[in-house]
C-alpha cells in the first residue's frame, strides 16, 4: 500500500518552497548531500524529489501501481516491490541511507524489515506515527474505541496499518536488535520537532511521530 | 460434404518480398569480407549487410541516437509506411513527432536485425559463395549475435555512445543484451515486455510454430525458394498461434467473444464461423506476405537460446555489475507471454547490480501487444524516463 494511502499527511503542510511535508524535510536534514538512498515505500515520490534537489543519488520501492507510475513520470527510479518481501533482494552495504518513512506500521514483519534496513543501509531513517500520541490515548480510554486521527481516519477493520507501535515500543525494539539511534526527533500535531532535552515519556506522550537516525550496534 | 476454407495465397508474390530481401528500400550497411561478424555457433559471418532507417539528426556530440530493436516480426521500417504492407509503422504510438521517441530531439535507428528479412542477411537472402538462397545452409543465430551485429553498425554510424536502447519482447531482449555485453556504449535502457530469458512456455510455443512451418508439404527441408514457392499455410498457422499468446482472452473477448462473422447461424462446416476465426486467418495470410518461413525458424531459435545469466555463471546480477546505465523496465498485466515475475526478477538483479533502475506494471487486459498499441501510461512512462535521462545526458530540446 502506497505511504498516502496508510497515512495521508495532508495536515502537514510546512509553507516551505515546494511545500515538502514537515516530516519529509526532517528527514532530508538527516541525509548527507550526495549519499545513495533507498526510500522504501516512497509513495509518489515527493521526499525522492526532496532529496534530488540536494544531489542525492535516491531509489525507490513502492508497491502500488499507481506511485510508482507517477514516480517514473517525475524521473525517478523507483521499482514496484513490497518492503515485506523485496528488501532481501538487496545486497548488504548497497546504500548509505535506507528511509522507511510512515511505512513501518503497514509491513507484516516490521523487526525482519528494520533489520534489512539495517543490512542494505549503512544508516536508516525510520518515521512512524506513534500510539502513544495523548490524543491516541484519550480515545481508547475516554471513548473506548480504536483511535482515529485526522493523519489515521481509517477505522480499524479497513486500515492497512496492522503494526501501531508507540515511540518507546520503537526505543525497545531497537536495544532489542541491537540497533544504536544516532538521533531522535518527535514532531507534534503541527509538524513541529519537540524540543530536544524532554525526557522520553514527554515524546512518547506529546509526539505525534517519532523520526529516528539508526545505525548498527556494536553487539557481534 | 463438409465446406472447408483454406488460408487464401499471399496477395503479394514471393519475387516481390524477395527484393526487398536483397535490395531493401532503406540504407543498408555493407561489411565486407575484412569485417565479419564472428557468430556464437563459431562461423563467421561474411561478407553481409545491414538494412536501417533513421529519422532526425544527430546532434554535434552525438549524443542524442536511439537504437530501437524491433521484435521478432518486426523490422526496421519503425515509423514510416511499410514498403511491402503500404501500413503505417509498426511503432507509431512511441516513435514520431509529439511522440515520446521524437525526432525533432534525437537521432532514431531501427535496424532489421541479421537472420531478418527486410534486407539484412538472413536465410532468405543469396550466398554469395552459391549464388543460391541461404534457405537452411545460414548459420543458426543468436540475440547476442544481433546484438554484435547492431554494435558493427553503430561504429560505422560513427556512435560511440547510444542516448538509450528502447525495445519490446525480442527488441527487449537485445536491449538487455546492449546494456550485458556494451555497457559503457548505453546511457539508457527503455526494456518493455520481455526477459532475460525464454521460458519453457515461450519455446514450446515456438515449437509449435516451426513445427507447422515444416509440416508444410511447400517447405521443401527449407529449399522452397528455388522452386519459386511459399510455405504460407505452415507459416500462417504458426502466426495464428503466436498472435494468441501476444492477446489475452479477455481482449479477445471484448473484441469478438462469441459473434459470428456475416451470418446469423452456425454453417456447420469448418468455415471461419467466428469473428476471432476471420480475424486469426487474416492475421495468418498478411503476414505471410511480407515475411519469411525460414527467417521465423532463425529468429524464433534465437529467441529460445536467449539466456543471460547462463552468459554469466547463472548469476543474473553478474550480467550487471558495476553498470552505470539507467534502467526502465515497463511489464503489463495481462501479458502472459513475458508475465511481470520476469521483469521482476530482471529488477531484482539490476537492483542486487546497484543499477539505477525503475520498474513499472501497467495495467491493461490487451496482453503482451500491449507494447504496440496506444497505451497512454506506458507512453507517459517512457517519454518521462526518457526526459529524464536526456536531462542527465546534457540532452536539450531541438538538440538546441
Amino acid at each position: 500500500m502506497s505511504v498516502q494511502e496508510a497515512l495521508p499527511l495532508g495536515g502537514l503542510a510546512t509553507g516551505q518552497p515546494g511545500d515538502f511535508r514537515a516530516d519529509h524535510v526532517l528527514v532530508a536534514n538527516m541525509v548527507k548531500p550526495g549519499s545513495k538512498v533507498l526510500d522504501v515505500g516512497c509513495g509518489e515520490g515527493d521526499l525522492l524529489q526532496l532529496l534530488e534537489t540536494r544531489g542525492v543519488d535516491g531509489r525507490g520501492i513502492e508497491l502500488s501501481r499507481e506511485g510508482v507510475n507517477r514516480c517514473v513520470a517525475k524521473g525517478l527510479a523507483v521499482v514496484q516491490g513490497d518492503a515485506d518481501t523485496d528488501l532481501v533482494n538487496y545486497p548488504d552495504d548497497a546504500f548509505d541511507y535506507v528511509i522507511l518513512s510512515q511505512t513501518l506500521q503497514a509491513t507484516r514483519q516490521p523487526k525482519v524489515v528494520l533489520e534489512n534496513l539495517l543490512r542494505i543501509g549503512r544508516r536508516a531513517i525510520v518515521s512512524f506515527p506513534n500510539f502513544g500520541f495523548w490524543k491516541m490515548r484519550l480515545q481508547l480510554l475516554i471513548g473506548g474505541h480504536m483511535p482515529r486521527t485526522e493523519n489515521l481516519p481509517a477505522s480499524w477493520y479497513d486500515t492497512a496499518n496492522i503494526h501501531f507501535c508507540t515511540i518507546k515500543d520503537f526505543v525497545e525494539l531497537c536495544d532489542a536488535i541491537d540497533v544504536k539511534m544516532e538521533r531522535a526527533e518527535a514532531l507534534d500535531l503541527y509538524g513541529r520537532p519537540l524540543r530536544l532535552r524532554m525526557p522520553w515519556w514527554v515524546w512518547n506522550l506529546f509526539g505525534e511521530q517519532g523520526v529516528f537516525l539508526l545505525t548498527r550496534g556494536g553487539r557481534t | 460434404m463438409v465446406g472447408v476454407q483454406s488460408i487464401p495465397s499471399p496477395a503479394i508474390t514471393a519475387d516481390e518480398r524477395s527484393h526487398e530481401v536483397d535490395h531493401p528500400s532503406s540504407h543498408v550497411a555493407q561489411f565486407g569480407s575484412e569485417q565479419p561478424l564472428r557468430l556464437d555457433c563459431g562461423v563467421d559471418l561474411s561478407p553481409f549487410q545491414i538494412a536501417y532507417q533513421t529519422y532526425g539528426e544527430l546532434n554535434a556530440d552525438r549524443s542524442n541516437a536511439i537504437l530501437i530493436c524491433h521484435a521478432l516480426t518486426g523490422d526496421q521500417h519503425v515509423a514510416n509506411v511499410h514498403p511491402v504492407t503500404g501500413k503505417p509503422g509498426w511503432w507509431e504510438t512511441l516513435v514520431g513527432p509529439g511522440r515520446p521517441l521524437d525526432p525533432n530531439e534525437y537521432f532514431i535507428i531501427c535496424s532489421n536485425v541479421i537472420g531478418g528479412c527486410m534486407g539484412s542477411t538472413g536465410p532468405a537472402s543469396i550466398n554469395p559463395a552459391t549464388g543460391k538462397v541461404w534457405g537452411l545452409d545460414f548459420p543458426v543465430i543468436t540475440i547476442p549475435d544481433m546484438v554484435r551485429a547492431q554494435a558493427m553498425l553503430i561504429d560505422r554510424l560513427g556512435i560511440d555512445t547510444l542516448f538509450a536502447v528502447v525495445g519490446g519482447s525480442m527488441g527487449g531482449m537485445q536491449v538487455l543484451q546492449w546494456t550485458a555485453a556494451y555497457p559503457s556504449r548505453v546511457f539508457s535502457a527503455l526494456a518493455i515486455a520481455c526477459s532475460t530469458r525464454h521460458s519453457a512456455q515461450n519455446i514450446a510455443f515456438h515449437e509449435l510454430g516451426r513445427q507447422a512451418v515444416m509440416a508444410d508439404p511447400d517447405w521443401h527441408h527449407g529449399g522452397y525458394a528455388d522452386r519459386g514457392i511459399h510455405p504460407h499455410r505452415g507459416l500462417a498457422v504458426a502466426r495464428m498461434a503466436a498472435h494468441i499468446t501476444y492477446l489475452s482472452d479477455a481482449a479477445l473477448h471484448r473484441k469478438f467473444g462469441r459473434r459470428m462473422q456475416d451470418r446469423e447461424l452456425p454453417t456447420f462446416s469448418f468455415d471461419a464461423d467466428f469473428q476471432v476465426e476471420s480475424y486469426l486467418r487474416y492475421q495468418g495470410s498478411s503476414f505471410v506476405e511480407r515475411f519469411d518461413a525460414n527467417s521465423y525458424l532463425y529468429l524464433t531459435r534465437a529467441m529460445d537460446y536467449f539466456d543471460i545469466a547462463a552468459d554469466h555463471g547463472g548469476v543474473l546480477a553478474k550480467a550487471f555489475a558495476g553498470i552505470q546505465t539507467r534502467f526502465c523496465v515497463v511489464s503489463f498485466t495481462s501479458d502472459w507471454l513475458f508475465p511481470t515475475s520476469e521483469s521482476r526478477a530482471l529488477v531484482h538483479a539490476l537492483n542486487a547490480s546497484s543499477a539505477r533502475v525503475s520498474f513499472a506494471e501497467i495495467e491493461t487486459d490487451r496482453g503482451h501487444d500491449a507494447f504496440l498499441l496506444d497505451v497512454p501510461e506506458f507512453l507517459d512512462i517512457s517519454r518521462a524516463f526518457l526526459q529524464s535521462a536526456g536531462k542527465a545526458r546534457g540532452l536539450t530540446a531541438n538538440n538546441a
